[in-house]
């Protein structure tokens, strides 16, 4: 299936400065599994060493949150959308 | 099952003492002739008390309006001074503030736009020992800060004392505006339930703000608050609102409260305000996350290996943008493109590291530690320090 991956401000270095990237799973972790696939520096923003997603990100399939659908084994249709939505916080020097 | 609420009541209770002027009938008449505000809903205003935490990028144009639409009571919040780069955005202040506490200026602004409400200043720094109290007072809070460990603050204070929370947030172009703390709403810990680790995701001062964006979410979280406050149309409860300026986009998500929130759930763990600065994993003060066997360099150090006719090799990870604002003349590869690039470096020679201030040059020199460079250090401080220590004339950014 070809869904499209959009990508949030604080990470678009890593994927090749796009807003949005296209590819080809059925679940999300299939998809955030291709995305790392092609942009490696990707990873370590989106997942801790043990693999997990970090908890500071959110992924939702359309306007769903995936931690109340079937978290990463959610399933992907044709034209779906993926959002990365980190925490952002403002201004502060930290 | 998404979230539905209604709106609620409003928090003040309809005092019938409570009339409206001459004066005010003509200063809100433009509200008054609209059956959605009307008189009702002017009185409901003037009954309203909201507190604003920070008068900086977000909390100008939220101060602004709700003073403009005669919020009967605003609380301000902020310990921070006016200094010139807050005026790219920060509408309240102007030049000649430049040096002043953000409160005594933001205070002075509101009360020469409105002079009949109540301004209350709290110039103090938001923590766990006096948030219940600052906000007790208040029906609605806007959360306008610019950091982690006060946000959750924020949301834990207002799900505790069952006060709704207007948040807002901006990174570079992109807005994210929601309220939290509604009761059958989800909370900030429902949808973060833990923050990043400092130095994993970009401050706006690394990667910076169109000045405009803080205006824009800032204003609709006044909407929202306006909207609350009179009880009309939809507001943004379980919905995250996603705005990106440079696409001038909105988009939509669902927010669900979490059952086992620690805050909100039908179990709640934590009860009590916690050390905040601890959950962020940040202490003290400020300090450069670098590891602490990392090879530093001081910009003294280093002129005077250069004066030397030393043969180092000056690499600097900063954005294109940045390189044009001022440089030591190094050699570009931003610090996202290291990894690709890395077979552009000569691992025999003795190659120095700069950035803005030292943190994204300390992530370069571990990279290329783990790639097999020897003779790599990381120039303490940054390009800041070196405008500091070595070369005033090299601009501050």
């Amino acid at each position: 299936m070809a869904v499209k991956v959009m990508i949030p401000t604080p990470l678009r270095a890593y994927a090749g400065k796009q807003e949005s990237v296209e590819v080809q799973a059925k679940t999300v972790a299939e998809a955030l599994t291709a995305l790392t696939g092609t942009f490696g520096e990707l990873k370590k923003h989106l997942f801790s060493d043990d693999g997990r997603l970090r908890s500071f990100v959110n992924v939702y399939v359309n306007d769903e949150d995936i931690r109340y659908l079937q978290k990463d084994q959610t399933q992907v249709r044709e034209g779906d959308t993926i959002s990365i939505v980190p925490s952002i916080a403002g201004g502060a020097r930290i | 099952m998404a979230t539905k609420v209604g709106i609620p009541e409003t928090p003040a209770k309809a005092n019938p003492a409570v009339t409206l002027s001459k004066e005010e009938v003509m200063r809100y008449s433009r509200h008054l002739i609209m059956p959605e505000v009307g008189m009702d809903g002017q009185l409901k205003l003037k009954q309203a008390k909201v507190l604003c935490i920070g008068t900086g990028g977000l909390g100008a144009p939220l101060g602004l309006y709700l003073a403009a639409a005669g919020v009967g009571r605003i609380g301000l919040v902020d310990f921070d001074v006016v200094d010139s780069t807050n005026l790219q955005r920060q509408v309240l202040f102007g030049t000649s503030d430049v040096g002043r506490p953000k409160i005594t200026a933001a205070a002075d602004r509101l009360r020469n736009l409105n002079p009949d409400i109540r301004i209350d200043t709290f110039e103090t720094h938001l923590s766990s020992d006096n948030a219940l109290d600052i906000m007790k007072d208040y029906d609605i809070v806007v959360d306008g800060t610019d950091n982690f460990p006060t946000r959750y603050l924020v949301n834990d204070a207002c799900v505790m004392l069952g006060k709704p929370n207007v948040y807002g947030s901006i990174f570079r172009f992109e807005g994210q505006i929601t309220i939290f703390g509604y009761p059958d709403g989800p909370c900030y810990r429902c949808l973060y339930p833990e923050p990043p680790p400092p130095g994993l995701v970009p401050s706006c001062a690394e990667g910076g703000v169109l000045g405009v964006l803080p205006g824009i979410v800032g204003t609709i979280q006044a909407a929202e608050t306006l909207k609350l406050i009179i009880g009309k149309g939809d507001p943004l409860v379980g919905r995250l609102l996603l705005f990106d300026a440079l696409a001038m986009k909105f988009r939509e998500l669902k927010l669900r409260k979490n059952p086992d929130c620690p805050v909100c759930g039908t179990h709640p763990t934590v009860t009590k305000l916690i050390d905040y600065a601890e959950f962020c994993g940040i202490r003290g003060e400020e300090a450069p996350v670098t590891a602490t066997n990392l090879p530093e360099i001081t910009p003294r150090d280093l002129k005077a290996r250069l004066d030397r006719g030393d043969d180092l090799y000056i690499l600097d990870v900063r954005e294109p943008h940045e390189y044009q604002i001022c440089n030591l003349n190094g050699h570009l590869i931003p610090l996202g493109e290291l990894s690709r690039r890395v077979n552009e470096l000569d691992s025999s020679r003795e190659i120095v590291a700069h950035c803005r201030s030292g943190k994204r040059s300390a992530d370069a020199v571990e990279f290329l530690q783990k790639a097999g460079f020897r003779k790599i250090w990381n120039l303490k401080g940054g390009i800041l320090a070196w405008s500091d220590e070595v070369d005033s004339s090299v601009p501050k950014y």
